[in-house]
């Protein structure tokens, strides 16, 4: 500006013609464009960031939804399986997963020979299967007992190693100097794949298995996580929005203008602006520590949850009941309604879908946060499902962001895979709660 | 009686209520709704409403109250003998509860008081716990025995009593509300009433969640400041917890990491968010806005542990490899720069779609009056409307930096867990590729795995969190002052 008033002051006629512009003017469009490029710079900073995370998550994680699993045919010889021969469930269940595993040895073996593969140096060929599957065969036979004495086809999970060697994380280098994989049975896999009895598959296991152990990537899933998630959902739901609901229509249009009130919402403003590793560590000293409910359970954590969604609903249910016209509540009151027969005939259902839009948004924000869980104890391994509600929301469950978070710290790179995955899982999750939030804003959306 | 089965009770109990309560108020005015004082189903409502209230108003006091009371009489029977030198009351009480719900779970003759308490009975009694799926760590003592006996038959004996006291609460409700229904009562005042009260506690929440977050921290605090020296925790330079005792537990280390992680969150995102937010509102066509827009806002629903994955596994390695092995300045891929950028895409869109709101919120007639002068368009905006959107850029910015201070799992998945330490010199303080580790990252790892709330070890993280909370509150009161402020100037 200061430019152009010192122009002016010159008062000097301007030499040289109209259409050519001079020194200054080009310097002046030249910034002109610079800042133009700076803007276009910085949106597509923005928007390649989210490209990027993107696809290096898709990238590292498609990996965990389709798993190698080998084919084999077991004997399920009854002299091992079931002494006595009388079929009785409770006493084969006293053969342990030892009792098992010469099975599969057996198995695999018979298998290398029928094909006429011979490695030079094939060690532990049984190595290549999962110690998962003999856990997983003794509850096929369990569950099956009449099949002993059969020889039945049973699809086993390959190893951690042998399914990163297809996945590209395991070489033939890097087999020489792992301690759980030998460069033969990687040859071994090969050959096994060429006959047809090893192949990659979808993994159902991933989203409904519950988590395994450390050595044990390639049985871990999510089941328990998911389940976990989904009850504390449920717990955020059934308390979050009637409690917001109520505080909103309360605050919107009963609330007289007092110091109370102007506190509850300073309150609401700063509360949705906490840290929310402060809300965890309310839960453990208030749920956990003073009222005495359990760890790891869904109940804490939807407590938690439900707290720090509060103020988000809160505040998406006045915008839109503030939406609704005033016009509507006068014609109510005109015609004789109470107040409250106005707000609860007429101006909440007009609000409704503002609301819902409002309250699947913060569930979606609910699903995601891992900080406060990792305090209440969800961090801890659980590997049994945990029960139908309303008990299941005392028992120990994991959840799906903190899974992520747990499978990040273990020290098997397959694990990353896993990770990266579950993160699929769960962006798919949040990404069908805002399409729902979205359809139902154009859906049912007035304008007045 | 269980729980479930109490509630149920009282919800037929008012179903009826709801029921008998419209039919007398009908018989009372003949049969003509049109003479009552309000809509017949008010009476039903009025009658149901004070057979819930009560019932479960009571309910739910009893609940807290009861644990506390047993509590404190069990754990004053509790001889000092039974207290070894390594544990402590609150220990023995935690073992006291555990017997106590295993012994709900086996048969009563075990437990008959003229029972002789002898060794070979309680070790029987441990594995028949076992069996039941309360294992314990070790031998239970005699003590422990009697103590979890009685803290059993106490809650027996409590849950009985408030089952018959919820459930004359509930037909004393019954009673005195269908009683005093007639056609005259005003039931939809009563009732309205009783909906507004409801109204009024929910609203409340909000304050007693805040009250919760200070006390549950200040009493942790309070003890952590009893067994440990408050000067050292603020002024202190040494991060070493040691859980032999004698640790150097100092927030100087962790907030110099908190807030240079920050600050290189910052760095990123105030430039990125500002100039997108100026573009996409003062040059973008509206095609490029409605591509644009949205997908910068889906980086704000994105969740934090996406982020931090994100920073271990691509960026960390990355900046590591192409920048500082390289360059000699490091070996970690989890580092400052690390987390801090990660963290400053997160930021991105809180910084841009709030100077947007505010950028847009620029009167017309001030960028008009500048371009009537000659001013070309980005003359306009840094001359006029940053300066004028200012306050409100100032705000957006102090919002993002007290989610920057409070956010974790991008720091613990990116940053490390070494904490800064300043005796090693100001080159590997300020070196952006070295690990260093924050408030909320040592909040986390203290209280995660076996803790023992006895500890000054423990007992920090309440102390840090309390810290935390003071700053980020005090951020966010700040910019919230700012941004209301600016609104009122323009509106």
């Amino acid at each position: 500006m200061s430019d152009i008033t010192a122009n002016s002051a010159s008062g000097a006629p301007r030499k040289g013609s109209l259409l050519v512009q001079d020194g200054r003017t080009q310097r002046r469009n030249a910034a002109e464009r610079r800042f133009q490029i700076y803007g276009m710079i910085a949106v597509s900073v923005a928007v390649l960031a989210l490209i990027f995370l993107l696809t290096s998550i898709v990238r590292n994680g498609i990996g965990a939804f389709s798993q190698t699993f080998i084919t084999l045919d077991v004997v399920l010889a009854e002299d091992k399986l079931d002494k006595t021969g009388n079929r009785d469930r409770d006493e084969m269940a006293k053969v342990s997963t030892f009792g098992y595993a010469p099975l599969i040895t057996a198995a695999i073996e018979d298998r290398i020979a029928a094909e006429g593969i011979e490695i030079e140096g094939l060690s532990k060929p049984v190595d290549l299967i999962s110690k998962q599957a003999a856990a997983d065969l003794r509850d096929f036979v369990l569950a099956n007992t009449d099949r002993v004495g059969e020889t039945v086809e049973f699809q086993f999970l390959a190893s951690g190693r042998i399914d990163g060697y297809y996945k590209g994380r395991v070489t033939m280098a890097s087999a020489e100097l792992d301690s759980n994989v030998t460069p033969q049975q990687l040859m071994l896999a090969d050959a096994l794949k060429d006959t047809g009895a090893l192949e990659r598959t979808f993994n159902w296991g991933f989203i409904t298995s519950p988590d395994a152990s450390e050595n044990r990537p390639e049985a871990s899933g999510l089941g328990v996580a998911i389940l976990g998630s989904l009850y504390m959902m449920i717990v955020v739901l059934v308390l979050a929005l009637p409690i917001g609901v109520a505080a909103s229509i309360y605050l919107e249009e009963f609330a007289p203008k007092n110091r109370l009130t102007d506190l509850i919402e300073v309150n609401i403003s700063n509360l949705a602006a906490v840290p929310s590793i402060v809300f965890g560590i309310l839960g453990l000293a208030i749920f956990i520590n003073f009222a005495g409910l359990p760890q790891s359970a869904p109940i804490v954590g939807g407590l938690v949850l439900t707290l720090m969604t509060l103020p988000t609903i809160i505040i998406a249910t006045r915008a839109s009941l503030k939406s609704v016209p005033p016009s509507i509540r006068e014609a109510a009151l005109g015609v004789g309604a109470s107040k409250m027969q106005t707000v609860f005939h007429h101006v909440l259902p007009l609000a409704a879908p503002g609301i819902l839009t409002g309250t699947i948004i913060g569930l979606a924000q609910a699903l995601g946060e891992t900080a406060p869980l990792l305090l209440i104890g969800m961090v801890a391994f659980v590997r049994e499902y945990p029960g139908a509600p309303p008990e299941g929301f005392f028992d120990p469950a994991s959840a799906l962001p903190v899974q992520i978070y747990n499978w990040t710290t273990r020290s098997d790179p397959a694990f990353v895979e896993r990770a990266s995955g579950a993160i699929i899982v769960l962006l798919v999750f949040l990404l069908l709660m805002n399409l729902i939030a979205i359809i139902l804003r154009r859906r049912f959306e007035r304008r007045w | 009686m269980p729980l479930i089965w109490l509630i149920a009770i009282i919800l037929v109990l008012a179903a009826v209520g709801f029921v008998m309560g419209r039919s007398r108020a009908v018989a009372s005015a003949g049969g003509d709704a049109r003479v009552l004082h309000s809509l017949p189903s008010y009476y039903g409502w009025n009658v149901a409403l004070t057979v819930i209230t009560p019932a479960f108003g009571l309910l739910v006091l009893w609940l807290l109250v009861q644990p506390l009371w047993i509590e404190s009489r069990v754990s004053s029977q509790l001889p000092d003998s039974a207290i070894s030198d390594t544990s402590t009351r609150g220990l023995v009480m935690s073992d006291v509860r555990r017997v106590s719900e295993g012994l709900e779970a086996l048969d009563a003759p075990l437990l008959a008081s003229e029972r002789a308490v002898d060794e070979a009975f309680l070790s029987d009694l441990r594995n028949r716990l076992g069996a039941a799926g309360v294992a314990l760590g070790s031998d239970i003592s005699p003590e422990v025995f009697v103590a979890a006996r009685s803290y059993r038959s106490l809650s027996s004996w409590g849950e009985t009593l408030m089952s018959v006291a919820v459930l004359l609460a509930a037909l004393g409700g019954f009673g005195v509300s269908y009683l005093v229904t007639n056609k005259d009562f005003r039931a939809r005042n009563t009732v309205e009433r009783g909906i507004l009260t409801v109204l009024i506690l929910a609203a409340s929440i909000a304050i007693l969640t805040t009250v919760g977050l200070v006390f549950s921290m200040l009493f942790e605090a309070r003890n952590f400041f009893a067994a440990h020296s408050w000067q050292d925790f603020f002024f202190g330079t040494k991060w070493a917890p040691d859980f032999r005792g004698n640790s150097e537990l100092a927030i100087l280390p962790l907030l110099w990491g908190t807030l240079y992680i920050s600050f290189i969150a910052l760095l990123v995102a105030v430039p990125v968010g500002l100039f997108a937010a100026i573009y996409l509102s003062e040059y973008a066509t509206s095609r490029v806005r409605s591509v644009a827009k949205p997908a910068i806002e889906v980086l704000a629903g994105i969740p934090t542990i996406v982020y931090g994955l994100f920073a271990l596994i691509t960026v960390g390695p990355m900046l590591r490899d192409y920048f500082a092995l390289p360059l000699g300045l490091g070996q970690s891929s989890s580092s400052v720069l690390t987390a801090g950028v990660v963290m400053g895409i997160m930021l991105i869109p809180f910084v841009s779609s709030l100077s947007d709101d505010i950028i847009n919120a620029v009167p017309q007639a001030m960028r008009d009056g500048s371009y009537g002068l000659g001013a070309t368009q980005s003359e306009t905006i840094r001359q006029v409307v940053v300066p004028a959107a200012l306050p409100g850029i100032v705000g957006a910015i102090l919002l993002a930096a007290s989610r920057a201070i409070g956010e974790t799992m991008i720091v613990v998945l990116g940053a490390g867990a070494a904490a800064a330490q300043f005796d090693r010199g100001l080159g590997e303080l300020v070196n952006p590729f070295e690990a260093m580790t924050t408030v909320t990252v040592k909040i986390v790892s203290q209280l995660t795995g076996d803790t023992d709330f006895s500890s000054p070890e423990t007992l920090v993280a309440f102390a840090l969190g309390l810290s935390l909370f003071t700053i980020t509150l005090g951020l966010n009161v700040l910019a919230l002052w700012i941004v209301r402020r600016y609104r009122e100037q323009y509106e």
